[in-house]
């Protein structure tokens, strides 16, 4: 009951929490982020690019990814990364993958799925129109994307990428299947050992929504701001 | 690859003395299916009950509505299931709490309630934009006609509403069935949950975790060709979904 | 599996792992040679094995076994510089973790049994327990028997989990069994009357208790859910060179008296974050064992 509502092991825990946890929850965070950007970039276009087997692959790939629950993906790549790089790169055994490359590859595989997704709706949302006047322009397609449809597709999806950004912050917390000590994992860890359950929940539960309002705060400010005038 | 590969352990007996191995994955699979309609359910309940609220002239109910949404959107779905089941028990006196513990599958009704009501933010916000996306010009009419609020919504805005956010509320209930995976954080023993006791119990990761994955992929087939056979019978004549 | 191969070479873009000329020698220590670091496998709250002290550092008497395996790893190779990672793990990750070679050695508190043999390898026995239950004084209960109907938690992936599962069949318990992450979670089970038991190796469930918020509280069972086994450090299975190495280390470590040394500050003195004395003299098993350290599955050949 509050009565008992332990302050101290919130301070006590406070370097470890934000130090360790939450430096490692916001880097993975980036780096998924920007990996499944770059890596769901690919498949997003490998999906438009009108070559059959390509866009099926990508589609294949997206739809897979999509029916899965993360928590299992994140069992299977960390039990599976390291044959992964024993069967690339030929060495006789598999390769050591440490927790934290491990969760990264794991985010980027799964985010650049949904990532793709929200691109690919981007740039749909261009209408034909624009294209075929980029053409009749004299611009080639590389030139077209470049200038024509890629600025607009971007301000139509950047909110939605950003607010897809949000929701892969608090998917990390799921890497506490596998006790790795990111925000939540460190928050449990002091938890268990103290035994002070209701103090650390809690206190996670407020961090990771303050963390998530004042994001999604940003977003909605950041869409009223750039949103294209039709 | 240096790894022993089994597959005939899903015909071997499993430990927990229930038939084989395969038959712990399904058993995993029955409580997935059902932890899901049971969050489907309340989803979409508290779903539309909020959803409606955010549409509606009074500011009350319009912040109500706000406040819920961004509650339940704004953090993790594991730390909200860890909220419902090891925070608020403590909290509530101590008689209240002990029954709360000690109730039988007190992780299932958990799981349930949580990615419920976890959902139900994202159920309500798809019904706002759906409603929104209605010409004003249906709710006028309604009005025109003597309908009260209650019925114009109950026989005008919601039946298409609903029928026009069937495409992302499929895609809501396929997230449903994912997220109950969560619960296994807090001892629920689903799908997911069963594919790891049985790679511990018998030592086969990969051929657990490819039986979990392909009963996944067949739960989302069958849901995606149910739904859409759904949409094309509820289909609404003249709007694009309706061809 | 096309998109497979395009996984793949998605992630040799992203982590260039060179791995070139490691094609004639093979096992653990051609790899720590290369790379000029070790992974050790360590647990949250395997008390006083392995766990975190109050700096979130593992520590425990199996890390200080594997810290001296260490050393006669260096020595062995002739390295100046031999780098340890470490890499949390827990009793349902251990294994998988240790076949794909993420960890090389797992400092824990790993039942050393004849099935995990098919998977791993152990070095010389550095405990021995039986798997017990731990319950409230005020719950009641007299016997394995009681359990019946009842919820009991036991850690995900041990040996005890297993134990009581097959229990649970043949005695026709009907307990209904939740699987914890890790010990400390698994106990927090028991002293929120979530679960009415614990079923966990004995010094483990004594370790709990005794950092408990009101030891008095709780009892250990007297009876055992199995005869006092073995614990090892686990290594990967097929590996000669490797496990030769280690055992030399081990068996040196135990003969020479410094591993009752370690084992008197780990379990009859002051330990860290609380400064608890598990006050758990060496047992005369445990201590033939280590005048003539072995790595037997077998609970019989500890008599």
């Amino acid at each position: 009951m509050l009565g008992s509502f332990d302050f101290d092991v919130i301070r006590r825990s406070l370097p470890y929490l934000f130090y360790e946890g939450m430096t490692f929850t916001l880097t993975l965070t980036a780096l998924a982020a920007l990996g499944g950007l770059i890596f769901g970039t690919a498949i997003a276009l490998m999906r438009l690019s009108g070559y059959k087997t390509l866009g099926r692959i990508a589609g294949l790939y997206v739809d897979f990814m999509r029916s899965l629950p993360l928590v299992l993906v994140i069992f299977w790549f960390y039990f599976l990364v390291p044959y992964i790089g024993q069967w690339l790169t030929g060495a006789s055994r598999p390769i050591s993958v440490g927790a934290f490359a491990s969760s990264l590859i794991t985010f980027i595989m799964f985010e650049a799925a949904y990532f793709s997704e929200i691109m690919r709706a981007g740039i749909q949302s261009i209408s034909r129109g624009q294209p075929a006047a980029a053409s009749a322009l004299g611009l080639s397609y590389a030139q077209t994307m470049r200038y024509v449809v890629l600025p607009q597709a971007f301000r139509n999806m950047l909110p939605v990428l950003l607010t897809q950004t949000i929701v892969l912050f608090q998917d990390t917390s799921l890497v506490y299947v596998l006790s790795i000590p990111d925000f939540l994992g460190a928050a449990s860890k002091v938890a268990q050992r103290d035994g002070r359950l209701v103090e650390m929940y809690l206190f996670a539960a407020v961090v990771y929504f303050t963390i998530s309002c004042i994001a999604s705060f940003g977003v909605r400010r950041l869409q009223s701001r750039i949103a294209i005038i039709r | 690859m240096n790894y022993h590969w089994n597959w005939g352990i899903f015909f071997e007996p499993n430990p927990m003395g229930t038939g084989t191995y395969l038959d712990m994955l399904l058993s995993g699979l029955v409580l997935t299916i059902k932890t899901a309609l049971l969050a489907w359910v309340i989803a979409l309940i508290f779903g539309s009950i909020v959803g409606v609220m955010r549409t509606l002239p009074s500011r009350g109910a319009y912040w109500f509505g706000f406040c819920w949404v961004e509650f339940f959107r704004n953090m993790p779905l594991l730390v909200q299931l860890f909220l419902w089941f090891f925070v608020l028990p403590e909290l509530l006196p101590k008689a209240a709490g002990l029954w709360l513990k000690q109730l039988p599958n007190a992780p299932f009704w958990t799981a349930a309630i949580g990615v419920g009501l976890f959902m139900s933010a994202r159920v309500a916000v798809q019904l706002q934009a759906g409603i929104s996306s209605l010409p004003r010009g249906q709710k006028m009419a309604a009005t025109a006609l003597g309908l009260t609020t209650v019925q114009g919504y109950r026989y005008v805005l919601l039946p298409m509403a609903f029928r026009i956010i069937l495409p992302p509320l499929t895609s809501e209930f396929l997230n449903t069935i994912k997220n109950t995976a969560v619960a296994i954080t807090i001892g629920l023993i689903e799908l997911t949950g069963q594919a790891r006791s049985m790679q511990e119990f018998s030592f086969q990761v990969f051929e657990a975790f490819t039986a979990a994955t392909i009963l996944y992929l067949l739960v989302n087939a069958v849901v995606v060709t149910a739904m859409r056979f759904l949409e094309r019978y509820v289909a609404i004549p003249g709007y694009i979904t309706g061809k | 599996m096309k998109h497979f191969r395009y996984i793949g070479l998605a992630l040799a873009a992203t982590f260039a792992v060179s791995q070139a000329g490691a094609q004639e020698l093979t096992g653990t220590l051609k790899n720590i040679k290369d790379t000029g670091a070790i992974t050790l496998g360590f647990r949250d709250s395997s008390i006083p094995f392995s766990y975190l002290d109050d700096n979130q550092k593992p520590v425990g008497f199996a890390m200080d076994i594997c810290y001296k395996i260490v050393d006669a790893v260096k020595k062995e190779l002739k390295l100046d510089k031999l780098e340890v990672k470490l890499n949390p793990v827990t009793s349902a990750t251990r294994i998988p973790l240790m076949a794909n070679g993420t960890i090389d050695l797992e400092c824990g508190s790993t039942t050393n049994n004849a099935e995990r043999q098919k998977q791993v390898s152990f070095t010389n026995t550095h405990f021995l327990t039986a798997s017990r239950y731990v319950f409230k004084k005020s719950s009641g209960i007299k016997s394995i028997d009681d359990l019946k109907g009842k919820t009991v938690v036991s850690t995900a992936g041990t040996t005890n989990i297993k134990q009581l599962t097959e229990a649970n069949v043949a005695k026709g318990l009907g307990a209904n069994i939740i699987p914890a992450k890790d010990h400390a979670e698994a106990f927090l089970m028991v002293e929120t009357d979530r679960a009415v038991a614990f079923v966990m190796d004995d010094i483990l469930l004594a370790s709990l208790v005794a950092g408990s918020k009101s030891p008095d509280d709780y009892a250990i069972s007297k009876d055992a859910f199995s005869k006092p086994e073995p614990y090892g450090i686990m290594l990967r299975k097929d590996d000669a060179p490797f496990k030769k190495v280690v055992d030399a280390a081990t068996a040196a470590l135990y003969t020479s008296g410094e591993g009752e040394k370690i084992y008197a500050k780990w379990f009859t003195a002051k330990i860290p974050p609380k400064g608890l004395n598990l006050n758990t003299p060496i047992s005369s098993e445990l201590k033939n064992e280590f005048a003539k350290p072995t790595d037997s599955p077998n609970p019989d050949d500890y008599k």
